[in-house]
């Protein structure tokens, strides 16, 4: 039997192997966290008496029709959880779980390898107590456990105020939520945002939770520096006046948006082209999600847009796949997926206004200040390797003479700095980091069962 | 190891886990990670090798990998998804090499 390998189980691989549950295909959905939901449903550990209705407000009606589906589909279903792809080729995916290696080939592959946060590095940001804005809210979801007692919510991402309401309603002291995107730059924004009306809607009843629960809001407020010795002490930002204001606070959620995880769309051969206006490499899908031969992309790992974007994407290039493998159609409304999907998926320009990534701060950050958190290589030092005599000054050059990029995270986090540090030299097109295999850290003893 | 970094806001109704970390004795339960559970106890996971500067971990979903642990002589472990268990010994720093103590 045709065999489909679905790589993620959060909103968008569940959506696919929904759609595909009653047509004569076999489905493995690997899933490298412990249980299914992907970051927006993550749950509660076994065990822990975490009241998620309260934590998760109006959309926790959303994330109990998730987990009540995702329960019987992977019941039904070749689940393997706490299993690592850490890499594709020769038409198989490479595992590596708890019980060692494998490879697994497959006729058809869906990437729904979802998002991590985008970040701009500051001094301080490697201090204990400074967390990703996506952390903060999977910790507290899976763990029962704030990053902090008194917490500051900064950077610039739809998540900012989402994030800062769940921990004031889980009585959780927010001092403050410093965005970096003046709310000028958000009122202009607004005609293009109203076109996903529920998303608009969660945004503005987070920000009133937060004025009515006293949380100071500082909007266009520049992060100068996470302040500490041993551990975050205070943040310091620049507010839009100019004047310096000083946070005192145990910890930071920190984040500027989300950027696909396309590591294994890569590998699998889906060609990343340069978005002018999120300023990322993308993978180039249809609008259905068709990727490559036997190639599909669903989710937030091919273009950001949420959960409910996530949810149909997946169906509908699960759908796709069956209409490409001359199966059965499932009975996915395509056209009426298409539309919802163009429409949430449909104003990026928005969105980069409204959530500003800050790209020019980048060229302001001092020289000592750590770039590559990984293997503390400060931004003077790949300032250094760019004035070094080259043909070609791109960002794997920098990488390869730096060591900026090359440590365990793989320049998930200092990529889109390292591109923007490279790229301020020239116009046109940014350069990204080229994925490599294994795409995360394998302990050395899984090397020989994992060789081809 | 400082104060707790972390504010535990949910309890687990799940039996206790004792395990070490540096040596010293640490009661968590069953269903915690060990980065839950070790900066519900202190302040940090462990010292950058390059230059020893404390860390606690970033991404907090598996993607960073800025939460490594040891245990035991030679086995590294991603705090953030590896689960508590009794009897481990976790250590902040790489042990050394045998014989070179």
């Amino acid at each position: 039997m045709t065999r489909i390998v679905i790589v993620g189980a959060g909103p968008a691989g569940i959506a696919a192997a929904d759609a595909l549950s009653a047509a004569p295909v076999e489905v493995t959905l690997i899933d490298e966290a412990a249980r299914p939901g992907g970051q927006l449903y993550r749950s509660p550990a076994p065990g822990l008496k975490l009241d998620m209705s309260r934590l998760l407000g109006s959309s926790h009606g959303a994330y109990a029709a998730f987990h009540d589906k995702a329960a019987g589909l992977c019941r039904r279903l070749d689940y393997r959880p706490g299993t690592l792809v850490w890499s594709i080729h020769g038409g198989a995916v490479h595992l590596a779980s708890a019980s060692g290696a494998a490879a697994l080939p497959y006729d058809a592959l869906i990437l729904a390898t979802g998002a991590t946060d985008r970040i701009m590095p500051a001094p301080g940001w490697t201090l204990p107590g400074v967390f990703t804005l996506g952390g903060a809210q999977a910790l507290l979801k899976d763990q029962g456990v704030a990053i902090g007692r008194r917490v500051v919510f900064c950077g610039s991402s739809p998540l900012l105020y989402l994030a800062a309401s769940q921990y004031l309603r889980m009585g959780v002291k927010v001092a403050a939520v410093i965005d970096s995107t003046p709310f000028a730059a958000k009122l202009r924004a607004l005609p293009d945002m109203a076109r996903a009306p529920a998303t608009l809607a969660a945004g503005l009843r987070a920000m009133a939770e937060l004025r009515l629960g006293g949380v100071p809001i500082h909007q266009g407020a520049r992060i100068e520096r996470f302040e500490g010795e041993e551990r975050l002490a205070a943040v310091q930002c620049r507010a839009g006046a100019g004047q310096l204001v000083r946070i005192a606070c145990d910890a930071a959620a920190y984040g500027h948006g989300l950027r696909p995880e396309a590591q294994l769309a890569e590998l699998a051969g889906c060609e990343l082209r340069y978005d002018p206006v999120q300023r990322l490499h993308l993978p180039v899908i249809d609008g259905d999600g068709r990727a490559g031969e036997r190639l599909y992309i669903a989710g937030d790992g091919g273009h950001i847009g949420g959960g409910q974007a996530a949810s149909l994407s997946g169906a509908l290039a699960a759908a796709a796949l069956l209409d490409d493998l001359g199966l059965p159609a499932s009975d996915v409304d395509r056209a009426g997926s298409r539309r919802s999907l163009a429409r949430l998926r449909g104003f990026p320009n928005g969105i980069a206004a409204a959530f500003r990534w800050p790209r020019e701060q980048v060229v302001a950050l001092a020289d000592d200040t750590i770039l590559c958190r990984c293997e503390n290589i400060r931004v003077g030092e790949v300032r250094a390797a760019l004035r070094q005599p080259m043909a070609s000054p791109d960002a794997n050059r920098i990488k390869a003479v730096s060591r900026c990029g090359m440590g365990r995270c793989q320049g998930r986090f200092c990529g889109p700095a390292l591109a923007e540090l490279v790229g301020a030299g020239h116009a046109g097109e940014l350069d990204r980091l080229r994925a490599q295999a294994p795409i995360k850290p394998l302990p050395i003893a899984l090397a020989g069962e994992a060789a081809p | 190891m400082g104060s707790p970094l972390l504010l535990r806001i949910a309890s687990f109704e799940t039996k206790q886990v004792r395990f070490t970390c540096d040596g010293r004795p640490i009661a968590a339960r069953q269903g915690e990670s060990l980065l839950a559970a070790l900066l519900s106890a202190g302040d940090h996971l462990r010292r950058h090798e390059g230059n020893g500067e404390p860390r606690a971990g970033f991404c907090l979903m598996g993607a960073c990998q800025d939460c490594w642990v040891w245990i035991g002589p030679d086995r590294r472990a991603r705090a953030c998804t590896t689960p508590v268990a009794d009897g481990l010994q976790v250590s902040t720093i790489p042990p050394a090499p045998a014989g070179f103590a």
